[in-house]
């Protein structure tokens, strides 16, 4: 396993006036919800690594929407097996080309094996899976896509949905507020391997999003990607508020976007002056039940958690940088 | 010249995966599996095998890692046994229907609960409708010879299934017996490199594992169905050509003293060499007493047992796995199944026997041999019975 550090040498980034590239390995012939955000990630994600690719996929909204046999949105080898496995059966590909390389069976071609799953594949019954593959150091990327909720299933709460929404198994009632725990930290747990490179990114941000999986695909080990995306159906939230969403997450400091590169938090977009939280939650009507009170509660927590990954930063920056 | 050397089955099992010369090898550590996959990261890691032996999380991911590998055009092996089956058991029926020739051998251990690491057939009946090709071994020299078998079946590609070589846990995979070890270049010149007939290349892209809709889950079903039955040609080919090359000739059914027998006990793994034992005993007091040992359990041998059992009296068939509620043990109703259709059937009786490492002893073979004929003139009200229950 190479440093993050040292795959990045040379690499030229993607700006919105030069190079975007122009290849789609995923078709746009797929089934996905009007305003679907997850797919759009996908999309941007698909394009930055290119066709050199093997994906593994876990069972979820991606899958579903992209592979009714007979047909398929997919231009690169694409292979579905299960549920919680996406970055076991990663591995598993990974460790073929690999033995198969070096017995000469077949040529070195630097192919990029990608884990895609959503976030109830992710931070709940694949976690086991992710852990495993990251301890291992498998060279391959993990791409989850975090639209907070088991929405191919009909919206049903996962660890990943955040405090106060409401899904299907988390109704707000008379005793309950809706999701009653915090939005478990996918991204400091993958980071918590110890891996060359984290990342998080968001849709509403597509140069930033490439560049960091185009990043993620150059390292040699494991890379773990956090894309934040917006379920205008589960979230109950009109179709054309779904870049929005994606913004304005990142704009109230609630998903805030940086990269953990060979151990250290690096912020991708300081946001100097957040917008209040309530800006994020008021157009999604999964948090319409929520209560002034409630708010000001997650307000804390958002503020807590930047607060924390200030520290992060400033504990990771080497002390030649730091003022 | 293969060379005769006394070594553990479990280590002469890993020693056929390793002339397989497998490429990936995905294993987690249960017993009695274990000393299979420990030998075979010796392998690996003296340099002797040229593989990537992946030490993974769990079953699970053991068998989704052999999926992944397998698609990627490598061939690929794990073991498991008892819990660590259940736990894999989801993707077993993925590996098969995605038409991936993984190989893996079972160490066949009972069940949970209560928990408990010695033989019997609970894990292999787990399997039992998982779409993998499964032979059992009876003794060593069998457990070592059926992996190379289990590749040439897998990747043949009038198959491209999976196979499951089962061995008894301890009373057979950890008993040394004199195994005879082929030359490397017999065995590369009875399998042949693995030639992917679809594998996951960017060069090429394909898509594996897409959603089946109601229009296609039933067809595609079928395709699987029809390509296990397809197998029973090749399954039988292959041993023909084993035969022709090593010089032991394997069958689906095996016949041992069927000559004029009248009743019949059917067995499936180690426990019918105590099965022969028995016979032998009772054919020298005279009693026309027969054994069928079946060594390939998926697809189910019908014809040869209809075959074998041609004007035979009375069957014993033993099971070593208790399906609860059932009507019996799943053996028996197997071969009940396979000869109801036809007239002139023999009588069958079905016996639970040597469950989480019970003894099953060449008396107790006698018992229910002798047994048989007076139950079948008796109005019976069950029709299979556990044996050696302590009251």
């Amino acid at each position: 396993m190479g440093t993050a550090a040292e795959a990045f040498k040379g690499f030229e980034k993607y700006s919105l006036k030069k190079n975007l590239p122009m290849v789609e390995p995923l078709a746009p012939g797929h089934r996905a919800c009007q305003g679907c955000g997850e797919v759009l990630a996908l999309r941007q994600v698909m394009k930055a690594i290119g066709e050199n690719v093997i994906v593994s996929s876990a069972t979820g909204c991606m899958e579903i929407i992209t592979s009714p046999w007979p047909q398929t949105a997919w231009r690169v080898p694409w292979l579905h097996v299960a549920f919680e496995n996406a970055a076991a059966v990663a591995s598993g590909v990974e460790a073929a080309y690999k033995a198969m390389t070096r017995k000469g069976k077949i040529e070195d071609t630097n192919t990029t094996f990608l884990a895609v799953a959503g976030d109830g594949g992710t931070a709940d019954i694949g976690l086991q899976a992710l852990s495993g593959a990251l301890e291992r150091g498998h060279n391959f990327v993990y791409l989850c896509l975090d639209n907070e909720a088991y929405m191919n299933t009909g919206v049903q709460r996962s660890s990943s949905t955040p405090y106060g929404a409401m899904t299907t198994t988390s109704p707000p009632g008379k005793l309950s507020r809706g999701q009653e725990t915090w939005k478990k930290d996918l991204p400091a747990i993958a980071a918590a391997h110890r891996i060359p490179y984290v990342a998080t990114g968001s849709p509403a941000f597509p140069v930033d999003l490439m560049n960091k999986a185009k990043k993620a695909s150059l390292v040699k080990g494991p890379a773990y990607l956090h894309v934040y995306s917006p379920c205008c159906t589960g979230w109950r939230m009109a179709p054309h508020l779904s870049v929005e969403s994606a913004r304005l997450v990142v704009e109230t400091r609630v998903f805030p976007l940086y990269e953990v590169i060979d151990g250290q938090w690096i912020l991708s977009r300081d946001i100097k002056k957040p917008k209040p939280v309530e800006e994020y939650l008021k157009p999604q009507r999964r948090f319409s039940h929520l209560t002034a009170e409630d708010v000001k509660t997650i307000q804390e927590r958002v503020d807590a958690n930047w607060e924390r990954l200030m520290k992060l930063i400033a504990a990771t920056t080497p002390e030649d940088k730091t003022e | 010249m293969a060379k005769r050397l006394g070594v553990e089955v479990s280590i002469a099992v890993a020693e056929a995966a390793k002339q397989c010369n497998v490429d990936v090898i995905s294993a987690y550590p249960i017993t009695p599996q274990t000393h299979i996959v420990e030998h075979l990261s010796e392998l690996v890691a003296d340099g002797e095998l040229d593989a990537e032996f992946i030490p993974v999380e769990s079953e699970h991911t053991a068998m989704s890692t052999c999926v992944g590998a397998s698609a990627a055009g490598a061939r690929t092996f794990t073991a498991t046994s008892s819990q660590g089956l259940a736990l894999m058991v989801e993707i077993l029926y993925i590996a098969s229907a995605l038409r991936l020739p993984v190989v893996m051998s079972m160490v066949n251990r009972a069940l949970s609960g209560p928990i408990s690491i010695w033989n019997d057939h609970c894990d292999l009946m787990l399997s039992r409708d998982t779409g993998w090709i499964q032979t059992v071994a009876e003794n060593g020299q069998e457990a070592y010879d059926l992996i190379f078998h289990a590749y040439r079946v897998a990747e043949d590609h009038r198959v491209l299934l999976p196979v499951i070589v089962n061995l008894d846990g301890f009373t057979l995979s950890h008993v040394i017996e004199p195994i005879e070890y082929f030359d490397q270049a017999e065995v590369d010149s009875y399998l042949k490199p693995y030639v992917p007939a679809m594998r996951l290349d960017p060069k090429h892209p394909i898509t594996m594992g897409p959603v089946g809709m109601p229009e296609v889950y039933t067809e595609a079903r079928k395709a699987q169905e029809e390509a296990i039955k397809a197998a029973r040609p090749v399954i039988a080919e292959a041993w023909q050509a084993f035969g022709d090359q090593f010089g032991r000739y394997y069958r689906a059914v095996e016949s041992y003293q069927m000559d004029g027998a009248e009743t019949v006990l059917i067995t499936m793994g180690s426990i019918g060499e105590t099965a022969m034992t028995a016979v032998d005993e009772m054919r020298s007091r005279g009693k026309k007493v027969g054994l069928l040992r079946i060594r390939l359990f998926r697809p189910f041998p019908v014809e040869e047992l209809r075959k074998a059992l041609k004007g035979v009296k009375r069957v014993g068939v033993i099971d070593r796995a208790l399906p609860f509620g059932a009507s019996g043990g799943p053996v028996a109703a197997e071969v009940r199944s396979a000869l109801y259709h036809q007239t002139d059937r023999p009588f069958v009786y079905n016996y639970i026997a040597g469950l989480g490492g019970r003894d099953v002893t060449v008396e107790n073979f006698e018992e229910m041999a002798s047994e048989l004929e007076s139950l079948e003139k008796s109005e019976l009200t069950e029709f299979y019975k556990i044996i050696n229950v302590r009251e």
